[in-house]
């Protein structure tokens, strides 16, 4: 399996989605009438207040809910099931307790019945990328959160998937640690030319990272902007926080996320 | 190495359990393996974990977790001794340590030819008891059909008193193996399936998500995270059905049989020999410890990665 295949059109369509939630106690409008299309080789960032839907969002792209009305897109297919075109990090890190590192980020490979030996490689060289050195071996409760994330983050990279979806895969990690996965996670979707959907809660991270930047409001959760980021493609992390551009976007999102949040 | 030693130790257990004694399952896995020890972790100075024990350490750590029940047994037989031996109760009621330890080492070649019955009856009657039990814990977990259909018929099949159902048994199968085995398996299949279903049903959801974006499918799920998920509720259940299992069988033999524990404890009463007796409540007892322990020992290899496990928690003596 190689990176992104060359596709015409949108790697990701939405439109219209509208999620609600009902259980006995109550209904949770989640997402109201999201629209949003990414093209190949985009790096869309996702920001918002918490509860807004962010994951939720994610989790339709993924197949993993159904949206109550809309439609999504994968790849050019309409989105009726769970994909397996992704990597998918989640909010938590979400290890099999039972697994080592190493073996956890290899569950990737037993679970798609890849090429062993290949899979191995790839999963050494991310653990030596990610900093996982040492740690091969050590159970999911001998890590530390950010060790854990890196760890699914290695997971969900094992297989070089032509889309990453990811839920704020750098929250439990400390700000150095953060701005080195940061530059890490930007290289590889450089060279490798994955369309990327990453949702967090750093303004930071969303202006370095992305070409867009998708601002939500609160609950029920709409686009309320879209940021294009007029950095260059290649971009350096220090360069980045002292470019001028870069503080004018970051101002325009925390007020934006400030008075959205105000508003409510 | 790709493969997870788990997952390789899941699939002894399955095949232990498949094919019969739990001693398998204690006794087959081997040492090494990625993952399977708690202390096999990074590399001395990365990780700051403690150094591998040395059998001397082991030996001490051994006595340190036994001195306190041989306190507690040694207390036990020497008030024992004490009342018999002064013959506050008199000896025909109960008998001095003494008379019980002659009577075991006299009569041994017998005794333990009737252990051996009951402990054929008890093992044989616990793994097909953990079989079946799995087999539905899967079906009711997997099914909601098959849930509600099953779910009613388990929970008779518990409670049915089972001293009652013996002699009809008995009338049915005659008195050879086959009621004591269906006896132990009634006894020992309900606590297999509770705690299976509990197991089944406690995975995160979010496990299973990542699996869907995987593109596993149903078995891979199972083998891979389900299962093994679900060890450590199911080892619980396994330790009480292994316990239950032996009364299954003592329970068949009190209705009618010609050999077993349970048929001497019958001759016992009957002639009034206490000696004899109390051997045989002793060997009974013998048989769920000793079964115990090995179901406590396979649930150390199998699940040192459960919290439940970790360093200094354990149950009991293991
Ligand atoms: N399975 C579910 N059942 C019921 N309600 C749900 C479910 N999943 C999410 N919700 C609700 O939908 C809303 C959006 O949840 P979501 O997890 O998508 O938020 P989020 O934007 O990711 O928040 P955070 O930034 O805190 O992670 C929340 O109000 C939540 O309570
Ligand atoms: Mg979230």
């Amino acid at each position: 399996m190689t990176a992104a295949p060359a596709q015409a059109g949108t790697a990701i369509g939405m439109s219209g989605l509208t999620v609600r939630f009902s259980s006995r106690r109550s209904q949770t409008t989640a997402l109201d009438d999201v629209s949003l299309d990414i093209q190949p080789g985009e790096f869309v960032t996702i920001v918002g207040p918490s509860g807004c839907g962010k994951s939720t969002l994610l989790k339709i792209v993924a197949g993993l809910v159904r949206p109550t009305s809309g439609e999504v897109s994968l790849l050019g297919r309409p989105v009726r099931g769970p994909q397996k075109e992704i990597g998918f990090v989640f909010q938590k890190a979400a290890l099999l307790e039972w697994r080592g590192a190493r073996a956890n980020i290899l569950l990737q490979a037993e679970m798609r019945g890849m090429d062993r030996a290949q899979a191995a490689r790839r999963a050494d060289e991310l653990i030596e990328m990610t900093g996982l050195t040492g740690f091969e071996k050590a159970l999911p409760h001998e890590l530390s959160g950010g060790m854990q994330q890196r760890v699914a983050l290695c997971r969900a990279l094992l297989h070089s998937p032509p889309v990453l979806l990811m839920d704020e895969p750098f929250g439990a990690l400390d700000a150095l640690t953060r701005e080195q996965m940061n530059a890490e996670l930007h290289r590889i979707w450089r060279e490798t030319g994955t369309t990327v959907v990453l949702v967090t809660h750093s303004i930071a991270e969303a202006v370095f990272l992305g070409t867009r930047v998708v601002v939500m409001s609160p609950r029920p959760g709409r686009i309320i902007r879209t940021f294009p980021v007029e950095l260059p493609a290649h971009r350096d992390y220090a360069q980045v926080m002292s470019d001028p551009r870069f503080d004018r976007l970051a101002t325009d999102l925390r007020g934006l996320l400030g008075s959205a949040a105000a508003n409510h | 190495m790709t493969e997870n030693a788990l997952d390789t130790a899941g699939q002894q257990a399955a095949a232990a359990m498949a094919a019969g004694a739990p001693a398998a399952s204690a006794a087959t896995p081997s040492t090494e393996g990625p993952g399977r020890s708690t202390v096999a972790g990074p590399p001395p100075g990365t990780g700051g974990h403690p150094p591998r024990p040395t059998l001397g350490r082991r030996a001490l750590a051994l006595a340190d977790s036994l001195w306190r029940p041989a306190l507690v047994l040694a207390a036990f037989f020497a008030a024992w001794w004490f009342v018999a031996a002064r013959e506050y109760v008199p000896n025909y009621l109960v008998p001095t340590p003494g008379q019980v330890w002659t009577t075991m080492t006299d009569q041994w070649s017998e005794l333990a030819r009737h252990t051996m019955v009951t402990l054929y009856e008890t093992v044989l009657g616990f793994v097909l008891a953990a079989a079946l039990g799995l087999a539905t814990a899967v079906a009711i977990a997997y099914s909601r059909t098959l849930d509600k259909a099953l779910y009613p018929i388990v929970l008779f099949a518990q409670v049915i008193p089972k001293i009652a159902i013996a002699p009809l048994l008995v009338v049915w199968f005659g008195l050879g193996l086959t009621p004591k085995i269906i006896l132990a398996v009634l006894i020992a299949f309900f606590p297999v399936v509770i705690s299976g279903v509990a197991g089944l049903r406690s995975t995160d959801p979010e496990l299973l998500d990542l699996a869907a974006t995987m593109g596993a499918g149903p078995w891979r799920t199972f083998r891979k995270i389900r299962f093994p998920n679900a060890l450590p509720h199911l080892m619980a259940g396994l330790k009480v059905a292994v316990t239950l299992a032996v009364v299954g069988a003592v329970v068949g033999e009190f209705v009618g049989a010609s050999e077993g524990l349970g048929y001497v404890l019958l001759l016992a009463n009957g002639n009034l020999d206490a000696p004899l007796l109390f051997a045989d409540l002793i060997l009974m007892s013998a048989i769920g410890i000793v079964l115990f322990v090995l179901v406590e020992i396979a649930e150390a290899l199998l699940i040192p990665w459960h919290a439940s496990r970790r360093a200094g928690v354990s149950l009991t003596t293991s």
